[in-house]
């Protein structure tokens, strides 16, 4: 381990050792302080502020051309924004080259050298900040078991699987001992259960080193499972920065609440608000409280009631909040049965209620009631805001 | 769908290819034919003459070949071409690189000004080109002009009719067919490669060294190749630049064939010209080949 230790002399001040020994948290905060970026007249990334811990996994959660790559892209030094600032610890990184950040990176596409070994890949970065021949060997050799490529070391990247790419990936950007480890999008070429092998191994990896770790992905579900925080972008802005039960249980935007998860939106009318509480009558001929977390919806304005499918209860006996309507489908999907709902008003809601075997579903044409959990799972919305 | 129809409908496609690869090729017979007819025909009789043992024609032998062999003279000729080849190759390479390495790095506008830079000289005639460089290199041109001007020549320096002038002459005109497989393969290269080498700590220098040269290997050669072939039988730049001061192999058939009249002798130089080119390229594509292996992954 000692040779390890001293595998790397450390000509940047910013990248801290971490090594397998040293257990504690090794990475460092990151700080994006009003990030612009602009392509020509159109805006990729527009005023984002995130405030990242050490040691922190966080996701940048998006739809497709939101900025999210843009934004790991400026972080790591290949792109300068037009406005704001990067700070590195306590270091405003915005004339360091890549080199100089600390970053260890593995690209979407891998971006492994195809005229190079694993090995020789794996010991790219190191030569490059001249380690001395017999520490070089070594760490690679730790890196390569690290990821448990050891066979593969005389492999070039084409005569390796998807997973073994990504890898070797991993290990290259970690075997400069990065303090800031950035993914763009790095499950997206594997299938399904390589996918969630290589999330616990990454999550293991980065929870054993401490690294600070971003990384960009359009998969929801990947953010709720893997990410400490999650940072929610729509077209170049920030959404919302919160835990995962912060953007999943209390989501700040329409965006949000429809693009985390799956959310019934139901239209209605502002009654009455105060503290935070909105009451609002709906469309479909319901009075349903609901929280806001815009200040901006006022009494008489147009709204959007968020519910989720798993918040709303199927009732028989009537009683007040609730919704009428007919069963339409019923989809049972293992451990859940999904039932469209037809309200009065013509549209429809849908629900999901815990299966149990051996009960009979609720047949099409059923007249139902439905009613949220509690007002704090329904999420009330200017109708104007966001998607 | 039912089986028949699942196994009809993988058959199919396969199938279809299989009669199109199977007729297709009757598409390639008229070219084919021009080539007999053009190429492989006037290849034989060339071959065919230079078998002949005197200049009259009137016996076979290997005589040429062995006029050819015995000669130092000849020797150095061929040489001499070989070398020139050589020599203009490598320089085009090295001013090539960095015109194509530029193209790839600049902004949609630049790149239309440098293709039109790069590809304007296919569109003259070589010629043209030629006495271009006779403008720029001769007693009264435009070098010698300038520098004599400027006091840095005491009298105008000879060169045209020299080797240096040719060799600047054929970079110049060869040029397009090196930079362009060179745009084409750099084009190519992901730019997440950079990326990665600058974000491990690799500076740009180390970053072309290792990832962007090799990886551009198989486009130097394909550029090399055409560069090489073009220049070593590039007839009228040789002559008109190079003048009767010295001799290559394109004009030495000419002299044996229009002027002393020596079918068979110019014949049999030219196979052994052909031979010793085609030698050359052979070993060109040897190395284009164990490079290509990792460029197309
Ligand atoms: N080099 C560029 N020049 C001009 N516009 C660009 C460039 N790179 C990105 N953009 C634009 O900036 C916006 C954000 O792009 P970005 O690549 O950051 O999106 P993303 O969130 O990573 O999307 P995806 O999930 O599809 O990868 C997009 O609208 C894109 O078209
Ligand atoms: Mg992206």
């Amino acid at each position: 381990m000692a040779a390890l230790q001293s595998a790397l002399p450390h000509r940047h001040a910013a990248p801290q050792p971490v090594t397998e020994a040293s257990a504690a948290p090794a990475g460092v905060a990151v700080t994006l302080d009003g990030i612009t970026h602009r392509f020509g007249a159109s805006t990729a990334v527009d005023n984002v502020t995130l405030e990242i811990k050490a040691g922190e996994l966080v996701a940048l959660l998006g739809p497709s051309g939101c900025g999210k790559t843009t934004l790991l892209r400026i972080l790591a030094g290949f792109q300068t924004q037009t406005l704001g600032r990067v700070v590195i610890g306590d270091r405003v990184v915005d004339s360091l080259p890549p080199a100089g950040r600390g970053v260890g990176i593995v690209f979407q596409n891998y971006a492994l050298f195809p005229h190079m070994t694993v090995a020789q890949n794996v010991a790219y970065g190191l030569e490059a900040r001249g380690a001395a021949k017999d520490a070089v060997r070594a760490r690679v050799e730790a890196m390569l078991a690290l990821v448990k490529l050891d066979a593969m070391r005389d492999r070039f990247p084409k005569q390796l699987s998807g997973g073994q790419q990504q890898r070797v990936a991993l290990a290259r950007a970690l075997a400069i001992r990065p303090s800031i480890l950035l993914l763009d999008e790095p499950f997206a070429a594997l299938d399904k259960n390589l996918r969630l092998d290589m999330q616990i191994e990454i999550k293991q990896l980065q929870r054993r080193f401490g690294i600070t770790t971003i990384m960009v992905t359009h998969d929801q579900e990947e953010a709720l499972s893997m990410a400490d925080r999650i940072a929610v972008l729509s077209r170049g802005r920030l959404e919302q920065f919160g835990t995962p039960e912060d953007v999943y249980d209390r989501p700040a935007t329409l965006f949000v609440n429809g693009f985390v998860g799956s959310a019934n939106q139901l239209k209605g009318r502002v009654l009455r608000v105060s503290g935070g509480v909105a009451e609002v009558a709906l469309e479909a001929g319901t009075l349903l409280s609901a929280v806001t977390p815009d200040a901006g919806l006022a009494v008489g304005d147009p709204a959007i009631l968020c519910v989720r499918p798993e918040n709303l209860r199927l009732a028989t006996e009537a009683a007040p909040q609730q919704i009428a309507g007919t069963v339409e489908l019923a989809l049972p999907l293992g451990p859940v049965v999904v039932y469209e709902v037809r309200t009065p008003d013509g549209g429809q809601v849908k629900v999901t209620e815990p299966r149990v075997a051996g009960a009979a579903l609720r047949a099409p044409g059923t007249p139902v009631r439905l009613h949220p959990v509690s007002p704090q799972t329904c999420r009330a919305f200017p109708v104007s805001a966001g998607a | 769908m039912t089986a028949a129809a699942i196994t009809a409908g993988l058959a199919g496609p396969a199938t279809a290819a299989r009669t199109r690869i199977g007729r297709e090729w009757t598409l390639a017979l008229p070219l084919a034919a021009f080539f007999a007819v053009f190429f492989v025909t006037p290849l034989l009789l060339l071959v065919a003459v230079s078998l002949f043992a005197d200049a009259e024609m009137t016996r076979f032998g290997l005589d040429q070949y062995v006029r050819f062999f015995g000669d130092a003279f000849n020797l150095a000729v061929l040489g001499s071409t070989l070398y020139l080849g050589v020599k203009v190759t490598a320089l085009t390479l090295l001013f090539g690189y960095p015109l194509a390495w530029l193209y790839t790095r600049s902004g949609p506008r630049m790149q239309s000004a440098l293709i039109l830079v790069i590809i304007l000289p296919l569109l003259t005639s070589v010629v043209v080109r030629t006495f271009a460089w006779i403008v720029i290199l001769g007693r009264d041109g435009i070098v010698n002009t300038l520098l004599l001007s400027l006091g840095l020549a005491e009298t105008p320096l000879r060169l045209l009719y020299t080797e240096g002038g040719l060799v600047a002459a054929l970079v110049q005109v060869q040029m397009p067919l090196m930079v362009l497989p060179l745009i084409t393969t750099l084009s190519r290269l992901d730019p997440n490669l950079l990326d990665a080498s600058a974000a491990l700590g690799a500076g740009p220098w180390r970053g072309f060294w290792k990832v962007t040269l090799p990886l551009s290997l198989p486009g130097i050669v394909a550029g090399c190749l055409l560069t090489y072939a073009a220049s070593v039988t590039a007839f009228i730049t040789q002559s008109l630049v190079g003048g009767g001061q010295m001799l290559f192999m394109p004009q030495y058939i000419y002299q044996q064939t229009i002027t002393l009249h020596n079918w068979p002798f110019a014949a049999a130089i030219s196979i052994v010209f052909m031979v010793s080119v085609l030698g050359v390229v052979m070993l060109f594509n040897l190395l284009g080949r164990a490079s290509k292996g990792y460029v197309h992954a």
